[in-house]
């Protein structure tokens, strides 16, 4: 059947740049949508941890007789279970998967349970006798760093070492331990394939990765473990390591049965890795025009008991530690400690969250030193395009809008006090603490900068592959979705570059397509959306080539105004294609830190507008506007909730979260008071989403998950300082650093 | 039998036997619950009793929900509601069970101590009415008995013009009182404080009371020792919440402001 | 024991174990996942119903204590033919990220409108003061809110 007029289909309010509603909208808001712990299989059976209350113990003896004991219950594994490799880990293999002679943490797990439902499972646990001779943990990372317990050292030398400023700061700053808390627990289950080989459906932002230490520790061949992309309630780098996957596995291939587990939320906190607590000495040295001489800071920061990305969290910290500023003669020491405390891994921001708020602490007195305003000191020594990294020397190819930004956010409008404020809009809200005459207002700013991608010479890439199937076209890849909206834009790219309207995006298993990497880094939307922009521009290149055709739409191929090949044909075809994309590489840094390090950059600004009761120390972050390196909004709504939400996390370590550490142990691991922003918590925002396109992300886009948390924190601070008149030099700021001397 | 559902007191005291739970809300027990704290076997449910559900004049029932009592309630009471947990747990939460949990941070305690309520616990055999500084014995501990429940709060017949609540917390919502307070002012200008969170139990200061109540038109000075003086009364703690010094420092300054909102 | 109930307005009879929670007892006995478990005490909504009218948490409910009861979950809030104006705009708004909370946020806010079909800002924030979202910020389910507010949805 043929057309004679050609009609575009293509629904424009779908393609890039437009905001169209995400594809497991619908299934999320009816209650429908599958998350790892509402998955099923029959025959199912239910795991449990057993974990360390020491942190740091002998493991004398492990008795898990009365456990099996126990109707009910099919097996209870420890580390001599453990088939293959004994440790696992995502830079260094160096954690056990179930703890052998010694425990190094608290909650670290020593044996994994399964039985016939949850609640036998969790109480046979609590039968497991073990027996631990506790041990003096090591909890000071300063002890540690003077034992030379580290995971890594990293030294940063740039330029002439021996210039001095006209005017000098120094500082002490203190970052507290932040968690991610999303809101989905660690879930997960595995089924055995019945031929020794298991498929692995669990909580993940990186599967192939999982699957890599699954096949090792169950010492089976790779193409016995598939890890599939799994329904996940967040993540924000919790999930980049591995937690229940090996013991789910070993657990499924022990009994021969299906095997779920579910962690409860105090057992969330202990099973994942945390933000690193942060310790920085930094001294400042300007001229008395406020350009920047030199920059000396020395980051240490807490690992806890397992590497984790400890590494490349410290690279990060410290090749950041600078900032978004232009300065010639620049020392950094990065020192990732080893303890006794829970170990710290990927959070959102990866070590520029903690050194934002030393550098932009020390900017607005360096500012005030000089008697300068802190945004005409910030915008003398913004890093532009063409400029080098002040830390490793690297020049800054891409657009770098730094100053568009300080410029746009300086000139966004205040809010109008009200002196009618209900409650809600005041420190203390329903408390009834404060009325709007014992307030003060206080604004601060705060800029920052992030890379995009991994680093230091790793392979970054992403693989995708674009198919045409009977309704349309179909996107395949191992990309997880966390909530970002990556099933939203990679559809996009896709219906932009085939030109056509349906297009749906399906997550494969390991066992379909190559990695996709890690959803962290901000870089999926840019690798995967990469990889996707490739292959489906080369699929619609060789459709349009084999048939000899000029356009490509819902209908089939056109030849000017002849329909030549109907979809329905077209789509018997079997044409695919699939893409590795990768971004320009980087290298390994020099032994001074010096080299082409990171992919791309990043640079965003917070103002944040607060009402501080300074007598009762309570805050109430009234505003946070923000100006963004964004490159290219591929779906801008989705760009805003990606900012909300990481502006709300900055409040977050601001004001409100911390994970309080005791001698090693864990004091509030629930949410009764591991406390998250409510929404009468919530900040109005207003976003600036700055284009520049020019970045190797698909259409100049870049990514943008992590800025929104990096200088919102000490926006927030900023702000406080100025309505309290304290020098808050650590976060979270709680009332007694405001209200008391 | 694992789980009743009488629907009247009489019918739930006979079934307070030994070893048997009784259940409100659940808004606490259930917690328990599910941390496997505690594993109940035999359960009486209390959500069906219209008796517990009753509030006449100023006795309200123990089944009550602070839901209810945010609509309803006296002045500071109600404002206390409003700050219990979340909507959610507000529906479900009863004045009774508060008070069997008897936190040190229970936000309706204040009040119930600034205005010398009593507490009415019922057996099968009698019911007893107690002042509320003996119900609360100490740091969730009262001294109700296993046989029996809560039946309702008795609150004076007049109670204090000016009333005030406040209660200090990290975040908006869903916080646990860092300090939470009441203050009253009669007409004839006796003023009573009760205070949460810096104590075992709810506490009065009655040396700040006694000196503020003497004066007619406090002056700023006078307001000024008044909060030293609750400040010294207090006896808070240092936990992962907050510390001892900033309990003190805010009780004191919580104190006087609700007595500023007093005055006016 | 056996508990009888209504859930989504269908009769049902569920076999529970003491002192297990309706928010258990829908998940793994009823075939309702829909509802959340995130903290196990009440402190973020992710598993928010309406029982008897009023908006709970399902975790603080013990099932045995829901016999005579009616429950309205989730998966009860709008069709698959009509959605609730609650899950249109929240959908119109990009209100979902990764969609754990979304349940519960549904659920409250369904009760919200029910009671008060035009809330202020600040009604529906204390409305939804219970519901922890960590994704979202909360600015666009806000946005989507007001709009059902204001009758501007759909």
């Amino acid at each position: 059947m043929t057309a004679t007029t050609k009609r575009r289909t293509l629904a424009t309010d779908a393609t890039v740049g437009q905001s169209p509603s995400r594809p497991d909208g619908i299934p999320k808001l009816r209650g429908e949508f599958e998350f790892a712990q509402d998955l099923r299989a029959e025959g199912m059976l239910w795991a449990a941890t057993v974990r360390s209350p020491h942190p740091r113990a002998r493991i004398v003896s492990i008795d898990i007789a009365p456990a099996l004991a126990m109707g009910g219950v099919h097996a209870c594994l420890t580390a001599d279970d453990v088939p293959g490799r004994a440790t696992f880990g995502l830079e260094h293999p160096d954690q056990p998967v179930l703890a052998g002679d010694e425990v190094r943490f608290w909650g670290e797990p020593v044996a994994v349970v399964a039985a016939e439902d949850e609640v036998t499972a969790r109480l046979a646990a609590g039968l497991v006798e073990v027996h631990y001779q506790s041990l003096n943990p090591l909890t000071d990372p300063a002890e540690a760093n003077r034992r030379d317990d580290v995971f890594r050292r990293l030294r940063i030398r740039r330029g002439d070492q021996t210039v001095r400023g006209t005017v000098v700061v120094e500082g002490r700053y203190e970052v507290g331990m932040q968690d991610q808390a999303p809101l989905g627990t660690e879930a997960g289950l595995a089924i055995p394939d019945g031929q020794g080989g298991v498929d692995l459906y669990a909580t993940s932002q990186f599967v192939h990765v999982d699957q890599e230490q699954v096949v090792a520790s169950l010492g089976l061949r790779p193409d016995q473990v598939r890890s599939h992309p799994t329904g996940i309630g967040g993540a924000f780098g919790a999930r980049e390591d591995v937690n229940l996957h090996i013991h789910l596995c070993m657990l499924a291939l022990h009994t021969g049965r299906p095997v779920k587990m579910v962690y409860h939320r105090s057992e969330s906190f202990a099973g994942h890795v945390h933000r690193h607590p942060a310790w920085l000495r930094y001294r400042h040295e300007a001229n008395r025009d406020g350009r920047l001489v030199r920059v000396e800071a020395e980051v240490l920061l807490d690992g806890g008991a397992y590497a984790s990305t400890t590494s490349a969290v410290l690279a990060n910290a410290s090749y950041f530690a600078v900032g978004p500023y232009r300065c010639d003669s620049v020392a950094v020491d990065g020192i990732g400690a080893r303890t006794n405390n829970p170990p710290c891994g990927a959070m959102r921001g990866f070590g520029a969250v903690q050194v934002c708020f030393g550098y932009e602490t020390q900017m607005d007195r360096l500012a005030e030193a000089l008697g300068m305003d802190p945004l005409d000191l910030r915008e003398v020594n913004a890093l532009r395009t063409g400029d080098q990294m002040p830390t490793t020397g690297q020049v800054i190819e891409t657009p770098l809008p730094t100053v568009d930004v300080i410029r746009s956010l300086r000139a966004m409008p205040l809010p109008e006090a009200d002196p009618d404020a209900h409650h809600s809009s005041l420190p203390g809200g329903s408390g009834l603490t404060t009325e709007s005459g014992q307030v003060r207002r206080g604004v601060g700013y705060a800029f920052g900068i992030k890379n995009l991608g991994f680093s230091e010479g790793a392979d970054d890439y992403a693989q995708a592959r674009v198919r045409l199937s009977g309704d349309g076209a179909v996107v395949e890849t191992a990309a997880i979705e966390v909530g970002q909206g990556l099933v939203t834009v990679l559809a996009q790219i896709a219906r932009s570059a085939l030109g056509i309207s349906r297009v749906e995006v399906a997550h494969v298993d390991t066992s379909k397509i190559d990695s996709a990497g890690s959803t962290s880094a901000s870089r999926q939307t840019q690798v995967s959306g990469g990889a996707t922009l490739e292959a489906a521009t080369r699929l619609r290149e060789r459709i349009l080539s084999e048939h000899e055709g000029d356009d490509l739409d819902e209908e089939g191929v056109w030849r000017g105004e002849s329909l030549v090949v109907p979809w329905s044909s077209l789509a018997d075809e079997g044409w695919a294609e699939t893409a590795t994309f990768r971004h320009p590489p980087t290298t390994r840094p020099d032994e001074n830190g010096q080299g082409v390090v990171h992919a791309d950059f990043a640079v965003a600004g917070h103002r944040a507008v607060v009402d501080v009761d300074v007598e009762l120390g309570l805050v109430k972050v009234i505003r946070v506007d923000t100006a963004q390196d964004v490159g290219f909004a591929l779906n801008p709504a989705s760009v805003r909730g990606q900012i909300e939400g990481g502006i709300l996390q900055g409040v977050g370590l601001a004001v409100m979260e911390e994970l309080v550490m005791k001698d090693g142990v864990m004091l509030n691991a629930t949410f009764t008071d591991y406390l998250l922003p409510t929404i009468l918590d919530a900040p109005e925002v207003e976003a600036l989403l700055i284009e520049r396109p020019g970045s190797w992300g698909p259409y100049g886009a870049k990514g943008v998950g992590e800025p929104p948390t990096i200088s919102s924190t000490p926006a927030v601070v900023a702000a406080i300082r100025a309505a309290s008149g304290k020098e808050l030099n650590r976060v979270p700021v709680r009332p007694q650093d405001i209200a008391l001397p | 039998m694992e789980i009743a559902h009488p629907t009247s007191v009489n019918e739930a005291l006979a079934g307070l036997t030994e070893g048997v739970t009784p259940l409100a809300g659940g808004t606490d027990l259930m917690v328990e619950v599910n941390f496997g704290h505690a594993r109940p076997v035999q359960v009486v449910a209390l959500r069906r009793i219209a008796e517990l559900k009753e509030w006449e004049g100023s006795r309200i029932g123990s089944g009550v929900t602070w839901r209810r009592i945010e609509r309803d309630g006296p002045t500071a009471l109600a404002e206390a509601a409003r700050t219990v947990g979340s909507p959610q747990i507000r529906n479900a939460g009863t004045i009774g069970g508060n008070l069997g949990t008897a936190s040190p941070a229970g936000d309706g305690h204040p009040f119930l101590a600034a205005v010398d309520a009593t507490i009415e616990l019922a057996s099968s055999t009698a019911t007893r009415t107690l002042p509320w500084a003996e119900f609360f014995v100490g740091v969730k501990k009262t001294a109700r008995r296993d046989d029996e429940l809560i039946t309702a709060v008795n609150l004076p017949g007049n109670l204090p013009e000016r009333q005030a609540f406040g209660k200090i917390g990290v975040r908006n919502a869903m916080v646990i009182a860092t300090v939470c307070a009441v203050v009253t002012r009669a007409d004839d200008g006796r003023v009573t404080v009760a205070l949460g969170s810096v104590a075992p139990t709810p506490i009065r200061a009655p040396r700040g009371e006694a000196m503020i109540s003497s004066i007619t038109s406090p002056k700023d000075t006078d307001l000024i020792e008044f909060q030293r003086l609750v400040s010294d009364e207090v006896r808070p703690i240092t936990d992962h919440r907050s510390t001892e010094e900033y309990r003190r420092h805010g009780a004191g300054i919580l104190a006087r402001r609700l007595l500023e909102r007093c005055l006016r | 024991m056996i508990v009888e109930f209504s859930v989504n307005g269908e009769q049902v009879s569920a076999p529970v174990t003491l002192p297990g929670s309706l928010l258990d007892l829908l998940r793994d006995g009823l075939g309702l996942p829909g509802s959340k478990d995130a903290c196990e005490q009440g402190e973020c909504g992710s598993c928010s119903v309406i029982l008897d009218g009023e908006l709970v948490c399902s975790c603080l409910v013990m099932a045995a204590d829901v016999a005579g009861s009616s429950v309205t979950t989730v998966e009860g809030i709008g069709s698959e033919e009509a959605l609730h104006p609650v899950q249109e705009a929240m959908h119109q708004a990009g209100a979902v990220q990764c969609g754990f909370c979304t349940p519960g946020f549904v659920v409250a806010a369904a009760d919200l409108f029910e009671r008060n079909p035009h809330p202020t800002q600040t009604e529906i924030r204390e409305a939804l003061a219970g519901n922890i979202c960590r994704c979202t910020g909360y600015g666009a389910i806000l946005r989507a809110l007001e709009r059902v507010a204001t009758g501007s949805a759909q």
